[in-house]
């Protein structure tokens, strides 16, 4: 199942997510969830307040607020033309363990660059998708009674200047997006269609 | 009457994960706690992870505190 939330408040979209993982454990079929987030720096468990590079009064003038998440990974930020993809997956259920699943989340961020004709690559070190060393899509998942939630965030066409706002998940990375390697705006639609297209082929197997 | 314990331990989550930290404990000692029910959380450096309680009753201990490190397999708790 694909559900497609447009633009949607971070908080508004958890709360999606929880009900999403609500089914999936009561025995519902796993889902895709895709959006895009108001401008919002999310802390996960191991974030650290020093990853924030501005006061949070500064940034709440900037319109950009700051939540704490359960998931794992650090300071992350989101905001429009950025693809957010949420899988709500049993992983008990496919016997995935979460280490496999991390690097199939990973692996649909490359597949979904190569489809573009950019080459990038995964990293066991330090997760996330990369094109040398700059990074398009970042990581971050929570599991709750073996079904997954969170997920990985794909700059597209995203003011990649938010970005100084914060140190990308506590590391000193540049951050790039499909629209800044490929020198113009990428269609959202295309690639939200691409991405439920890959998710079905290659993380589900026909059962989605 | 006797007494039977049960231990809440780190899950088997799979290739290349050999510890996790306790970020949160979601019951106090002493505490009540219902079967799967969620009880602590651990996390990865990528993952946070809810461990649900292998059976129903009453957290007699806690045996890793919050911010520590614990291998796959270790005991976190202690139910009764």
């Amino acid at each position: 199942m694909v559900v497609s939330g447009g633009l949607i408040d971070y908080a508004r979209a958890l709360e999606r997510q929880r009900a999403l993982v609500e089914d999936v454990i009561a025995g519902g079929p796993d889902t895709l969830f895709l959006c895009e987030h108001p401008a919002v720096i999310t802390l996960g468990r191991r974030s650290h307040e020093a990853h924030l590079l501005r006061p949070r009064k500064d940034l709440a003038a900037q319109g950009v607020s700051v939540i704490s998440v359960d998931r794992g990974g650090d300071v992350t930020l989101h905001a429009p033309g950025q693809m957010v993809i949420y899988p709500v997956v049993n992983l008990k259920r496919r016997g995935w363990g979460l280490g496999e699943y991390l690097r199939k989340l990973e692996q649909l961020g490359v597949d979904l660059l190569k489809g573009f004709g950019i080459l990038a690559t995964g990293d066991d070190g330090r997760r996330g998708v990369w094109v040398g060393k700059e990074k398009v899509a970042s990581i971050g998942i929570g599991v709750r009674r073996w079904v997954t939630y969170h997920g990985m965030a794909v700059n597209v066409n995203n003011d990649l200047g938010l970005f100084r706002l914060i140190r990308p998940c506590g590391l000193d990375v540049q951050m790039t997006s499909l629209g800044r390697i490929l020198g113009k705006p990428v269609d959202m639609a295309e690639v939200r269609r691409r991405i439920e297209q890959q998710f079905k082929d290659f993380m589900m197997g026909s059962s989605i | 009457m006797i007494q039977k314990t049960a231990a809440i331990v780190v899950p088997d989550l799979g290739d290349g994960i050999v510890s996790v930290q306790v970020a949160l404990w979601l019951k106090k000692e002493g505490e009540r706690v219902a079967a799967e029910e969620d009880v602590v959380e651990v996390v990865t450096d990528k993952a946070s992870f809810y461990v649900p309680s292998p059976s129903a009753g009453i957290l007699k201990r806690i045996v890793v505190a919050a911010g520590e490190e614990a291998p796959i397999g270790a005991v976190l708790g202690e139910l009764e």
